[in-house]
């Protein structure tokens, strides 16, 4: 297949602007030919996963980018990466490891990337707007900024998304056109209570449910609770792009492709109809139930996606209803954040309180990136249906979800302690 | 051998379309479910870590991993590459959906250091034929020939 290309694609293509423009260009237009796309277009903005995994691989990569002249030509933010930059000894020990990680993420900023480390970057510097073109890595933060923003990306694997940075350009095709944002199966929630709807675990359980069940569809939602908060619209996509691969979903009433579900179909009919009821609900709640009610609990992480302000809010009261209101000893309590929602936790008085309680903060990173757990810990909690997904594999942890009322309420005890939503 | 589908008692060749092309030869590790392989695939071991999935616990490394499609983490392509880097990669991959995760991973591997891994999408017909233990050859035009054990 030939791929269409403008003369400035070819300039790059021909190594006629510098030699990290042709590798990018190279990988885009091979890209392309993967996804069966004609032609390429311009992105306006990107967001930078390839930064986050420490391998020697990426590393070579990202310096061989650098070392060629790369830079970026749109404004590109940061994922996390492998290590807390200001605080990396507290977990650490390994000081190749870290070397090698600073000169990966000196690499990124040295291409001119901002260096955010976040994975909730929708949350931050630099929010795409409504309809905008961009190149986004990291499975929530492409979901989040397809479905709840309308601006629109495919799912950019890491590396390509730094190529398309350096470039400006990648293959037109799939997210990017109206006609494949278009809704495919419809699902339709029934029999919900409001007590139910309103918890805070609907949204990742829900989420797990829906991945699992649609994989790469796009489903559009009928009765999620249309005043949704950011936060728990980003928790369902953490779980949603975890469980299954979802990129795109339109909740209608809610989010801003679905003012109706006649307008998320593009006035076709569904590919197919699907009910879910809150027994489907349950189920997937105990699916999310590694670890059994009462196991001595050792590590409650909390922040995947990355701690929001509101989010540390939630946190503190929960921690302010607890009696006492400290973790009980051999509980680590993990809070993964980045820089921007930190300074604001700062101006307030909860680091003490936090402190107190027996919690860590650790920001530009997260536990599955930098060797943050003990490696005798066995059961973790956490109210993230992505941490919860993937921890048995990547941690070899037992793993309970709950909200963070349940976190909180299970390092005070030392046990998990899940209470039954509704 | 031609392009075109063929039968005998044990040999049987499939015309794939070659989503990474290059030659590959090995056993089929055959899975019903996506993967991601990211959380999915340990790089230094090959070996599938994700608990919840049907291949848990076997090696993948010389073997073509034949799955569905690829879920879930966009950072499956660094597992992909830094398993190539490390010797532990697939020999190929088969699919019914493209990978373009997986592709991107194998493609950055070939800029990198000449080496990729194959990638070949066969019709869901021709997928779900293949079984765990079949020996596998993949020529670079997307053919997919399969001698039954």
């Amino acid at each position: 297949m030939t791929i269409a290309l403008g003369e400035t694609d070819r300039q790059m293509l021909e190594g006629r602007s510098g030699q990290a423009r042709r590798m990018a260009m190279s990988i885009i237009v091979r890209m392309a030919e993967v996804y069966g796309a004609g032609e390429l277009m311009d992105i306006s903005q990107a967001h930078i996963d390839g930064c986050g995994l420490m391998s020697d691989a990426g590393l070579e990569f990202a310096e061989k980018l650098t070392a060629a002249g790369g830079k970026v030509i749109v404004p590109t933010t940061l994922n996390m990466g492998p290590l807390d930059l200001q605080d990396w000894r507290r977990f650490v020990t390994d000081e190749e490891f870290a070397a090698k990680a600073v000169r990966q993420g000196k690499a990124y900023t040295d291409m001119g990337c901002v260096p955010t480390w976040s994975c909730a970057p929708y949350q931050g510097y630099l929010t795409p707007r409504f309809g905008q073109q961009i190149a986004w890595g990291e499975s929530n933060a492409i979901c989040y900024a397809n479905s709840v923003l309308g601006a629109r990306t495919n799912r950019y694997a890491d590396y390509l998304d730094i190529c398309a940075a350096i470039t400006g350009r990648v293959p037109k095709c799939g997210l990017h056109l109206t006609e494949n944002r278009r809704g495919q199966w419809l699902l339709r929630l029934a029999g919900f209570s409001r007590a139910l709807l309103a918890e805070e675990v609907f949204y990742p359980v829900l989420g797990h449910l829906i991945g699992a069940m649609v994989g790469d569809k796009v489903p559009v939602i009928e009765g999620m609770p249309a005043n949704a908060s950011d936060d728990q619209l980003k928790a369902f996509c953490a779980a949603a792009a975890s469980a299954g691969s979802v990129a795109l979903f339109h909740a209608v009433g809610l989010t801003p492709e679905a003012p109706s579900a006649e307008a998320a179909f593009q006035h076709r009919p569904p590919e197919r109809v699907v009910d879910i009821s809150p027994q489907d609900w349950y189920h997937a709640w105990d699916d999310l139930a590694g670890a059994e009610q009462g196991a001595k609990l050792d590590v409650v992480v909390l922040g995947c996606p990355h701690l929001s302000f509101a989010e540390f809010r939630s946190l503190i009261e929960a921690i302010r209803e607890a009696a006492p209101a400290k973790a009980a000893d051999g509980v680590d309590v993990a809070l993964l954040t980045c820089q921007q929602s930190l300074a604001l936790v700062e101006r307030t008085g909860w680091l003490a309180e936090l402190e107190a309680f027996g919690a860590r903060i650790t920001r530009d990173t997260c536990v599955f990136h930098t060797p943050m757990i003990r490696r005798d810990a066995k059961v973790l909690m956490t109210n993230s249906g992505k941490c919860a997904y993937y921890s048995p594999g990547s941690l070899g942890m037992k793993v309970a979800l709950g909200s963070i009322g349940d976190c909180v309420r299970s390092a005070v005890a030392g046990r998990v302690l899940r209470r039954r939503p509704g | 051998m031609s392009g075109t589908s063929g039968t005998t008692r044990q040999r049987r060749t499939m015309q794939g379309r070659a989503v990474v092309a290059g030659p590959a030869k090995g056993e089929a590790v055959v899975s019903a479910q996506p993967i991601s392989l990211w959380g999915g695939l340990d790089a230094k071991t090959g070996e599938v870590i994700d608990r919840r999935h049907d291949c848990s616990g076997r090696i993948v490394t010389g073997r073509v991993f034949v799955y569905p499609w690829g879920k879930g983490s966009s950072t499956a392509s660094a597992i992909l590459l830094e398993s190539v880097r490390l010797g532990t990669a697939p020999a190929a991959i088969v699919n019914c959906a493209t990978d373009p995760i997986a592709a991107l991973g194998s493609i950055i591997a070939d800029e990198l250091y000449g080496r990729c891994v194959p990638i070949v999408v066969l019709g869901e017909e021709d997928f779900r034929s293949l079984s765990d233990g079949d020996r596998l050859s993949i020529a670079p035009d997307g053919a997919v020939t399969v001698e039954k054990p």
